[in-house]
Parts: structure tokens; sequence; C-alpha cells
């Protein structure tokens, strides 16, 4: 049985549609991308996933034992969290907020978790500083490792390597792959075509054509054809200028 | 300097004054990093302008204890003033400036149609700045002061990991099944719990000042939450007991005093925090 299923989906704000009749589901261990235009909804996409806003229309559904607050979330960044005093070790201890419920203190097991999540990063040595002097691939570090002490079975990422340079972006791509090599399920934002037909194993393609299927049912597809098409050329220049 | 103060602390009206100083001092620091954070300051400045206007009506059909009006009503404004900041029809800053302003117009026009002495302008300045309150307390202003603010630290320390993750990231906290929103909720009503405490001490227009400094001076000395919020509730209640010991030896006003004291205090940490980051 599926993690996730969306039926009809109807997604938007108010009176506005954004994007109307979603359709796919999520199994355990897939590594499903989700590309489109800036605009076109992919965030509001996610926070209907997770029950942070109501569809228009249509319905999500969880499925084999997976708990919405089982989602780990890494959230497209804002405003707020750039001058905020906080360290390292902080943020990803509020990982551990959904397996805490009402009780007020961590215990120590939550405690052993966000080392061990700190160590999986590769941020232990970090775990003092303060989050707003790191550079933006040790952020996404820390909430990644946040995200993964909220979850054992599924990620949700929106935008993770956005405003990264080409290297921190590979080694944060490697990083997810590995974390889903392991076993948990990725759902992931990204406007990188070429790197999401790389590394997914499914396409949800949003904008005004709507796709859903495989990688190689993407690249196979008109649609897929266009937009993967056209970045894959992109890349292959990409590679020779590096060359 | 000292065999003043000796002598003074004979009197139990400045005892009252420094306990209960020290307590609001320590309570309104500590949501000051929320608050600045989640952009809620100007919620703390609408809330206090609506807290002289029910103090202005409570002293017009006198109560004996007008905590028992200001604090309901302030409390109601506070979760009002949330719902509709959150509201995207009604702009949150409009609400707030037309609540505030129409309690502070409201309650100098009631003061000055029913006048309860017959110097209205100094009751007027003594509530919004608050300048002698604090040294006309009775034991029972302190004993509700006192049990106000262990609930107030009470409920921080029980809430401090569910609130620092609802300020740091309200998203990802309602995505781990926090209920947010049950959690601001609660911040809005110890907020407005803390700004008629601090009303007490400082008047109603200083408040904002009260909160904020200290969290403010704390960040530009320190980088983590726990660190932020011990600095500043630290440096809050010396600067108030400062402030109140310069105003009793001076006789300055007590409110203006403790916010001068917090200016000179953030001053202070901006220097020493500026310095600190050219070194690192
Ligand atoms: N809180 C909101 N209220 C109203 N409209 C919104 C809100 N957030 C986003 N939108 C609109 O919804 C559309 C989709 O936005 P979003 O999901 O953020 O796109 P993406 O993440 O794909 O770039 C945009 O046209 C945006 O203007
Ligand atoms: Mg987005």
């Amino acid at each position: 049985m599926a993690y996730l299923t969306a039926k009809d989906l109807t997604l938007g704000y108010e009176n506005r549609v954004v994007v109307q009749n979603l359709n796919f589901s999520v199994n355990p261990g897939d590594y499903l991308c989700i590309v489109g235009e800036n605009g076109s909804g992919k965030t509001t996409l996610v926070k209907t996933l997770l029950k942070l806003q109501e569809p228009m229309g249509g319905s999500v559904e969880l499925g084999d034992g997976l708990a919405r607050n089982e989602i780990g979330y890494l959230p497209q960044q804002t405003i707020v969290q750039r001058d905020f005093p906080a360290s390292v070790r902080e943020i990803v201890l509020s990982g551990c907020q959904g397996r805490a419920g009402f009780r007020p203190f961590y215990s120590r097991e939550e405690k052993k978790l966000a080392e061990e999540n700190m160590a999986r990063m590769g941020i232990t040595n970090l775990a003092n500083r303060c989050y707003r002097e790191l550079s933006g691939g040790q952020q996404q570090r820390v909430l990644l490792a946040r995200a993964l002490c909220a979850t054992r079975k599924v990620l949700l990422l929106d935008e993770p390597v956005a405003g990264l340079d080409p290297k921190v972006t590979m080694e944060m791509y490697d990083l997810i792959r590995a974390l889903n090599k392991e076993g948990i399920t990725i759902l992931m934002i990204s406007h990188d075509i070429a790197a999401a037909v790389h590394y997914a194993t499914h396409i949800l393609h949003i904008g005004s054509k709507i796709f859903f299927g495989t990688t190689e049912e993407y690249l196979a597809s008109d649609i897929g054809r266009l937009f993967a098409g056209h970045s894959e050329k992109c890349l292959e220049k990409g590679g020779e200028a590096h060359a | 300097m000292l065999e003043t103060l000796k002598f003074y602390m004979n009197f139990p009206f400045v005892r009252y004054a420094l306990i209960v100083g020290v307590l609001i001092a320590l309570c309104s620091s500590l949501l000051g990093v929320t608050l600045v954070l989640k952009r809620f300051s100007f919620i703390g400045d609408g809330l206090s302008h609506v807290a002289f206007g029910a103090m202005a009506i409570a002293s017009v059909v006198n109560l004996t204890n007008k905590m028992y009006l200001v604090l309901p009503v302030t409390i109601v404004c506070a979760i009002l003033l949330l719902k509709t900041g959150q509201n995207a029809k009604i702009k949150g800053d409009a609400a707030i400036a037309m609540i505030s302003v129409g309690a502070l117009a409201f309650g100098y026009l009631l003061m000055n149609l029913f006048p309860t002495s017959s110097n209205i302008s100094g009751d007027v300045c003594s509530t919004l700045f608050g300048s002698t309150s604090i040294l006309t307390l009775t034991i029972r202003d302190v004993w509700l002061c006192v049990v106000l603010s262990i609930a107030v630290l009470v409920i921080y320390v029980l809430f401090y990991n569910k609130i620092f993750a609802v300020t740091f990231d309200e998203d990802f906290a309602r995505s781990a099944g926090t209920r947010a929103d049950r959690y601001n909720l609660l911040i809005a009503v110890v907020i407005a719990v803390i700004i008629v405490l601090a009303m007490n001490l400082v008047g109603s227009l200083l408040i904002s000042a009260l909160v904020i400094f200290p969290a403010l001076s704390a960040m530009r000395l320190f980088h983590s939450f726990l660190k932020v919020t011990i600095c500043s509730a630290v440096l809050s209640v010396i600067c108030s007991l400062l402030g109140i010991l310069i105003s009793i030896l001076w006789g300055t006003p007590v409110g203006s005093t403790i916010v001068a004291v917090d200016v000179v205090a953030f001053a202070i940490c901006w220097v020493i925090g500026a310095l600190a980051g050219k070194r690192g």
C-alpha cells in the first residue's frame, strides 16, 4: 500500500485555484521529484500534504502505517530564521517535538537521536555554533538533521538546494540519495529538472500540463522531452565548460 | 549613599517596589525574544494602549482593584489582535493601530469627562509613564504581582521547548503535530498578563521598551536561544534594580529611569557585540 495517495487534489488560496486534479501516489522507498516553474504551486502542494492548509477539493490519504507527524519536513527558507539566535543543537533537537508530544522536556533518547542525526549529516563539530552564521549548505544540513529527528520514513524537502553553489548542491544531492538508499522515502521539490531525472524514481510535473509517472515514462512523454531535453542540453554545456 | 539606601530600605513600600520590580523585569524579558522575532512587538505596543484605556475606565467607575478589569480586557484584546493578525483580509497592522489609538483616545477622554481627582494631567501622566505608582503598592498588589509572575515563569519553563519551536519555525512545528495556534494563543495571553503587570512598573507607554530592550541587548552578545533568554532575564533584572535604586536616591521617575538604564545597557552590549564580531 502507498504511504501517500492524492486523489483529484485541487489546491489554491481562498477562491483562486492554483493546481487542479492532481492524482499521484508515493510508495515506500520511492524518490519522487516534484518539478514545475516558480509559482506553479509546488510549495502549496507540500503544505497541503502536511495539512498545513486544507485542499480546495479532493483528498490526501495516508497509508501503510504512516502518521502525518512522521513526515520530516524541510521548509523553503523564510526570512525570520535568518536572524534567529539559535544554536545548531537547539534546532536539531526541536525536530523531536513531535515525539515528545505534551512532555515539556526532551528525553535522553531524544537528545541522543539529535546527536546521531548531527553525526549523520556531518555537522557534529558545528553543534554549538549559531545557525545564522553558517553557510547556506551547512544550514540546509542542519534543517535536514532536524527533519530526520522527526521521521524514519518520509522526508519532504522544499527546494533543498536553492541558493547553494554547484559543489555544495552536488553534495546535498548525494546526501539525499544516500538517505533514500537507507530506505527513507523522499519527496523533493526542485526546479532543476536535469537533477530530478538523474536522481528520482518518479516525477510529478505541475504547471499548465500535469504529469505523474516514473522517470523513464517522463523522459518518453511529450512534456518530459520538452523540459528534460532542454535542460539536459544545458547540463551538457555546463559539463563541457567545467572540463 | 549606602547610608541613605539603608535608611530607605526600612520603608516597606521601598521593599515592595524592589520585589515587584525584579519580578516584573524577569517576566517581561522572557518573551522579548519571541516578540521581536515573531514580529509581535507591535502587538505589545498596541496592548499597552488598550491597558491604558481599561485603566481609565477602571478609575472612572472607581474599582478598588483595577486589575480585575484591566487584566481580562487586555487578554481579550491580545487574542483578538492575534486573530486579526493571522487574517489576510484585514491588515493586522491597521487593526492594531485602530484599537490602540482608539483605546488611548477614549481613555484620555474618560479621564477628562469624569475626573476622579483634581489633578487630571497628573493621573494621565502616571498611567502613561508609571511615575509613582510603584511606590504606592499595597501588600495586596504585591501578592497579586507575585502570583501572576510565578504563573508566567512556570508556564514559560514548562513550554520553553514548544515556544522555541513555534517561534523558530511555525510550519515545521505544525508539520510535527505541534498545535502552533494554541501556543500562539498562550503566548498572546502571557504577553497580556506581562503588560498589565509591567504597567505598574513603567507605565503603559514604556512597556515595549521593558520587554524588547533586554532581548535585543542579549541578542548582540549570545547566539543560542537558551543563552539569549537567560542573559536577557539577568540584564533586565539588573537594569530594573539599578533604575529603581537610582530613582529612589535621586528622585527621578521610576519608569523612565529603568528604561534609560535599559537603553544604556543596550548601547554597551551593542559595542561589545561589534568588537567581538570584528575579532571573531
Ligand atoms: N499565502 C498565499 N496566499 C495567496 N496566494 C498564495 C499564497 N502563497 C502562494 N500563493 C500563490 O500560489 C501560487 C503558487 O505558489 P507556490 O506554491 O509558492 O509556488 P512554487 O513553490 O511552485 O514556486 C503563486 O501564484 C502564489 O502567488
Ligand atoms: Mg516554493
